[in-house]
């Protein structure tokens, strides 16, 4: 009797679906099929593989793998070079996304107050997000040349010292740092006027009204808050295009010298595909996707504050 | 905030950004100049933006042999074309149906593209490497274009600018007798041309300028990309030639720096669209 | 004849029961009007008829075809949404022509750059263009065949839609709410147009609006729907003059009816002031509690007079051709609204003391479940002392 009972339940709330309501999950399962085998093929089953890869001491050229449980990450926190690159990744991030995003959202509100060569401005300060990021590195490796590069060549005409910028293992972050702040200022600047346009102006003439005197007032009162939630894009977006630095390593130090630019992704990229190490390196793998994770679920923290107290 | 009144505070604003705009230009000018200078100009005047001994003919003579640079740009344009092409015909029609159709498996999906979301190329390329070896199909435009025909950002930005496409739209067109693939094709694509654009840039600058995959899967000049290619140019170029690598830097960087200074406005358009909305 | 029958139509969302069992009829050539406040689940029963949507239970009959197992497409029912629902990035021409492409063109032939080149395509093309064209004309809106919906004001683009909706012939035709995004102006004169196409195309039409004057006036029978439930399907005057439901009463009207609570006799009749009305049910008891209802421009003031109840005037309102007197019963407190010509309201002011009388033959009795109890006058003659305090 129970039992029928409870057979009966869901037909009650769920009635028996239409002709025309299957009709239209089916059109919606066929046209989503490319897309969700795909995602399948090349985003979640290599996620899992990596992860499993990160348990054995699989390498590329060798039949057969063992499973060594968690040997890698043991490994990991004692091997030296990871802990380097680890340790390098943090500092360059820790200097390019706050520089580029307090530069980026400087700018932005020159620009804006600004009413002559606003599209040159923006133009001028994007172009490097649109020029191939190695072929540029290329050109700041000369101009950061020790003897013959422009820089140096300017500063011993001020009687400065003349660093060896990214020959010397003190100063080869930083070297890359810059760069990695020239690129990406524009970008976010380019984010942070389109949320600045987006602000009443009415908001501004409010504050006015209210007896906000100065411009700091209304920047505290107005703008920061109203640019709330491009700015939590533009921080999370520039801290993980930090941790994701390659290219300029990879074309100009190779991590050198003395491994004082080794940063995660290079030495992921050593490991698996220049030594072959695939077990090692997919453990390395996993430790750069729990960061990016980690990076995510504060985003999603943060965002949900926002929300409510807005 | 007057236009026409010359204040103090307007003088600086000028000046710094003026000052910024000169720091941000300058590798573009003294890539253009050293393109041009001869060796003993490089070593001797590295300040001077004009060149002593025009060589420009020689420089680029030599960064046109060592490699092929055309066949670098059409790697290039080939990659990008292809990815593009694929990503949209794939994610197009399963935003559609996220955005647009009631099926149990939404909410899954759903999860399942936020998920992706999350993964970059560098997390997957191990497993990707090892199975591509396998299948013998390194050294292709397979390998290139393969692992990015599914564009989980895409879907993403794709479902966001359905999901303001009225109801009644898709509504009307099957009144009018329109299958789904006829409504995508008929109604939906037509009225989302800036969501494609605002896509086609952040894809194209993404996997025009991409050097990890590329460098991974490729290991001959045949299918070099822009990136990799330049890198084989600075391997074989292994003196201080800066005349010559500065002139190849120029071919590689024009054509998306030119592609961008003509559609600027679509550039930042789509810029802020895919940012915004990602 | 009927041409057009819903039978028993349910539809819940999430547990949420929109439509509770709608049951309608329409003629050949009729035009009924759904008429309801939001929320009350006509669009909802319009969009189940076009198949945009699927009933949980119940029938739709079209003469002796059963739609409910069909596709929207193929169903040949066209529909005028409130939004117009215009492809942007298509002409006028091509918007009202895509429901010809889509019937008339085989899959090949609708192909860009392939399909010309099927036999008989230029043929189909020619007579859909004609078709198009000739539509354009009745609707005077031939001039505007290039412009996309961007480029046109609120009412052509109204009339583009008509013309997409009508190009085809449907056997039925929908409209939601389409006079909504219209100003004041043309919104009346459009109403006639409508009504006038109707005519012209001679097929069942279901009109959603939450309008009544736009109900009452275009309308064959109006249909009142209330909370997903069907309350009454009847011409426009005897929705007005014979309500069968306290809330047809309370929708239809404006200003609104006057509502009294009241209490049945112990001799089976209602007194009400000095009138007093017997109830031809006799399942109303004696002592249940009934609601009195009467419009206001049934309702004569005057400022001298033993007759009605008196009432202190709280506001007047000066429409031009009426008056509405906002007023309050001294006995019960309650407010009750008169609609007089500016003759009858001459010399009255807010805060009079003034005396309200209602036509007994008027008033309207509903019970407790809304049901409306006939009712007629008794005893007109013997007027009572005002028994209520």
């Amino acid at each position: 009797m129970a039992k029928a009972v409870a057979a009966a339940l869901p037909l009650v709330r769920k009635p028996a679906r239409s002709a025309a309501e299957r009709q239209e999950a089916r059109a919606a399962l066929v046209l989503s099929l490319p897309a969700m085998v795909l995602l399948f093929v090349f985003i979640l089953l290599p996620v899992a593989v990596v992860i499993l890869f990160g348990f054995t001491d699989y390498e590329l050229g060798y039949a057969g793998f063992r499973f060594v449980g968690f040997d890698n990450y043991t490994e990991l926190f004692t091997d030296r070079t990871f802990r380097r690159s680890l340790w390098n990744t943090a500092v360059y991030t820790a200097i390019v996304a706050p520089i580029s995003i307090f530069m980026a959202l400087g700018l932005a509100m020159l620009i804006e107050s600004e009413n002559i060569g606003r599209s040159f401005f923006r133009t001028a300060y994007f172009l490097p997000v649109a020029s191939l990021l190695v072929a540029m590195a290329t050109v700041w490796q000369y101009l950061f040349h020790p003897t013959i590069g422009p820089i140096n060549a300017l500063l011993a005409l001020g009687g400065l010292p003349r660093p060896n910028w990214l020959g010397a293992s003190t100063s080869v972050l930083y070297s890359l740092s810059i760069i990695g702040i020239w690129q990406s200022v524009g970008f976010n600047l380019v984010l942070f006027l389109a949320g600045l346009t987006a602000i009443p102006r009415e908001l501004y003439q409010a504050a006015h009204v209210d007896g906000a005197r100065s411009a700091f007032d209304r920047f505290r009162l107005v703008t920061w808050p109203m640019l709330g939630p491009t700015t939590l894009f533009v921080t999370t977006i520039s801290i993980i295009n930090a941790v994701k630095v390659f290219e300029t390593v990879k074309t100009l130090t190779e991590g050198g010298p003395n491994k004082a630019s080794e940063v995660l992704l290079f030495t992921i990229y050593q490991e698996g595909f220049v030594y072959l190490k695939v077990g090692y390196a997919s453990a390395m793998t996993v430790v750069f996707l729990a960061i990016l994770v980690v990076l995510m679920f504060l985003q999603y923290r943060v965002q949900d504050k926002q929300v409510h107290y807005s | 905030m007057n236009a026409q009144t010359f204040t103090l505070g307007r003088a600086v604003r000028l000046s710094i950004l003026i000052f910024g705009t000169a720091i941000f230009l300058a590798p573009y000018v003294f890539m253009i100049s050293t393109a041009g200078k001869a060796q003993s100009d490089i070593f001797s005047s590295s300040l001077s933006l004009i060149p002593q001994h025009w060589s420009y003919v020689q420089n680029f003579t030599k960064a046109l042999t060592r490699v092929s640079m055309t066949r670098l740009l059409f790697n290039g344009v080939a990659v990008c074309a292809l990815i593009f092409v694929f990503q949209v015909m794939i994610a197009i029609p399963c935003a559609y149906a996220m955005a647009k159709l009631k099926f149990r498996a939404a909410r899954p999906m759903m999860v399942l593209v936020m998920l992706g979301l999350l993964v970059p190329i560098h997390a997957t390329a191990l497993p990707l490497y090892v199975a591509f070896d396998r299948l013998a199909v390194l050294n292709s435009y397979f390998a290139l274009v393969a692992p990015f025909t599914i564009s989980v950002f895409g879907i993403f930005l794709f479902l966001q600018f359905f999901r303001a496409i009225p109801d009644d739209l898709i509504h009307a067109a099957r009144l009018d007798g329109m299958s789904e693939l006829g409504i995508i094709g008929r109604v939906i694509v037509p009225n989302a041309w800036p969501a494609v654009t605002a896509f086609a840039i952040f894809s194209v600058v993404a996997h025009w300028n991409d050097l990890y995959w590329p460098l991974i899967v490729v290991s001959n000049q045949t299918y070099a990309t822009p990136p990799l290619g330049l890198l084989y140019f600075r391997a074989a170029e292994a003196g201080d030639d800066y005349g010559a690598l500065m002139a190849a830097t120029l071919i590689i960087t024009t054509p998306l720096v030119a592609a961008f200074l003509l559609a600027q406005k679509r550039f930042v358009e789509g810029i802020t669209m895919t940012g915004l909305k990602g | 004849m009927t041409a057009l029958s819903l039978r028993g139509i349910e539809k819940s969302f999430s547990g949420n029961p929109i439509l509770k069992g709608v049951s309608l009829d329409a003629g050949a050539g009729e035009f009924i009007a759904l008429v309801g406040p939001s929320g009350c689940g006509k669009s909802t029963l319009l969009r189940i008829l076009a198949g945009l949507e699927s009933a949980d239970a119940g029938e739709i009959m079209l003469g002796d075809r059963n739609l409910s197992p069909m596709p929207a497409a193929d169903r040949n029912i066209a529909m005028v949404f409130q939004s117009y629902a215009l492809y942007p990035h298509l002409t006028a021409a091509q918007n009202i022509a895509v429901p010809l492409v889509m019937r008339k063109l085989t899959r090949v032939q609708r192909l860009p750059l392939i399909g010309p080149l099927m036999p008989g395509q230029r043929k189909a093309v020619a007579a859909i263009k004609r078709d198009v064209r000739e539509m354009a004309v009745s609707l005077k809106i031939d001039h505007l065949l290039d412009r996309k919906p961007g480029q046109m004001s609120g009412g052509q683009r109204q009339r583009v839609a008509l013309g997409r909706a009508m190009v085809r012939r449907p056997s039925v035709f929908l409209m939601d709410e389409p006079l909504s995004n219209l100003d004041a102006n043309l919104r009346v004169h459009a109403r006639g147009e409508i009504v006038e196409l109707h005519r012209r195309a001679g097929v069942p039409t279901l009109y959603v609006t939450h309008d009544q004057a736009e109900a009452l006036s275009m309308a064959d029978r109006v249909a009142v729907m209330i909370g997903g439930s069907l309350l009454q399907l009847a011409s426009p005057q005897v929705i007005y003059d014979d309500p069968a439901h306290i809330e047809v009463a309370r929708f239809i009207g404006q200003p609104r009816i006057n509502l009294f609570p009241s209490q049945v006799g112990a001799d089976g009749t209602i007194t009400f002031g000095d009138i007093r009305v017997g109830l031809h049910r006799e399942t109303v008891a004696a002592g249940a509690s009934v609601t009195v209802g009467i419009r206001p421009e049934f309702i004569r003031v005057s400022r001298s007079g033993q007759h009605g109840l008196p009432a202190r005037i709280d506001r007047i309102e000066f429409l031009g051709s009426e008056i509405i007197l906002y007023c309050r019963l001294d006995a019960i407190g309650e407010p009750v609204v008169a609609k007089l010509s500016p003759a009858e309201g001459a010399g009255l002011a807010a805060g009079m003391p003034v005396r309200v009388e209602f036509s007994a033959d008027r008033l309207f009795v509903f019970a407790e479940d809304g049901h409306r109890v006939p009712s007629t006058p008794v005893d007109a003659a013997a007027r009572l002392e005002t028994a209520h305090g």
